[in-house]
């Protein structure tokens, strides 16, 4: 378990760096991103966010594309409630900051209610804390940076988005074919709008198409 | 985009992402546990991130470019093929990236 926490704290730890960085290069100064990972705390939304801003697209676009992907913490809640039980208001308003990707994969895993909550708890304040002091080290790391250095970030941050969803296409991964699909007709979507829409809204296009296209399929899945 | 528009939009991207979370907590389990809401949320990252790989790497405003980030995006896919760590994925994107710039440009 230690070695899993350890894991874990250094994957954060990379990808804070890699957003802080990602944000600088999209034009967001180092108060900003260390903001974002205070008060947003979700990683694929704000690297989504700052994706949308860096590729010159609008604020609502941005935050639209955030929002998408921040459902997704809307469903861990769901699963999280019979496990962690908040109590009060204070708890309540508490707890929803630290319902991540992480922190749920942590609280399922935990084989008693006890454990879980510990997990959730002591699992979320760590990678808060990690999350925070690596973003402030890429976004300071990536200010300093110019001419070769500046084109090596520029490379970087496409990069760290397939990274992100890289694990998604991955043969264990469920329906890992489906995904694949997705993945590509996001892709083609996105670039075949790129011309003709105002940046970042093409983005959200592509997501909306990939889901209406995906419909019959889930009416079936669902009959 | 000014300053205060940039703040503006990491404020409201935070506080909502914030309240989606919360939103967990509170709704009732039967309004999100629908088939069809899985669905889209199981898929929606797929079709979000693959879009946003593929704007930033092929795109600047509404042109499409081929330079250095689609080099590096190529390195860095390989790399992640054979398994490599995130680092090691990043560090091999940034120098096919920089070497492309020095010898292009």
């Amino acid at each position: 378990m230690l070695r899993d926490a350890l894991g874990l704290g250094l994957a954060v730890g990379l990808y804070g760096a890699a957003f802080g960085a990602a944000a600088d290069a999209a034009g967001l100064n180092t108060w900003q991103a260390m903001t974002m990972s205070l008060l947003m705390f979700t990683g694929a939304s704000q690297f989504a966010l700052v994706g949308v801003l860096g590729a010159g697209g609008s604020a609502l676009a941005a935050v639209g594309s955030a929002l998408l992907l921040g459902t997704r913490n809307t469903v861990y809640g769901v699963r999280l409630v019979p496990l962690l039980r908040p109590r009060g208001v204070l708890r309540w308003v508490a707890t929803a900051h630290w319902v991540i990707d992480e922190t749920t994969a942590l609280a399922i895993a935990a084989p008693d209610r006890k454990l879980s909550r510990l997990a959730f708890l002591v699992g979320g304040a760590s990678i808060f804390l990690m999350w925070n002091l690596t973003t402030v080290i890429g976004a300071l790391g990536a200010a300093a940076l110019s001419g070769a250095a500046l084109a090596a970030l520029d490379a970087v941050v496409p990069a760290a988005f397939l990274a992100l969803l890289w694990p998604r296409l991955r043969k264990g991964f469920p329906e890992a074919a489906i995904q694949r699909r997705v993945a590509v007709g996001g892709a083609v979507v996105a670039l075949a709008l790129t011309p003709f829409v105002p940046a970042g809204v093409q983005v959200i296009a592509a997501v909306v198409a990939v889901v209406l296209a995906g419909r019959p399929r889930t009416r079936e899945a669902t009959a | 985009m000014s300053g205060t528009a940039l703040w503006a939009t990491v404020v409201a991207g935070s506080l909502g992402c914030y309240l989606l979370k919360l939103a967990g907590l509170s709704v009732p389990a039967a309004w999100v546990e629908q088939p069809w809401v899985a669905r889209v949320v199981d898929f929606v990252p797929a079709a979000l991130l693959a879009a946003l790989v593929a704007v930033q790497a092929l795109s600047s405003g509404n042109d499409l470019v081929v330079d250095g980030r689609l080099v590096g995006l190529a390195v860095a896919a390989l790399a992640l093929a054979f398994r490599a760590p995130f680092i090691v994925v990043l560090v091999l994107a940034g120098a096919a990236g920089a070497l492309v710039h020095l010898v292009a440009g």
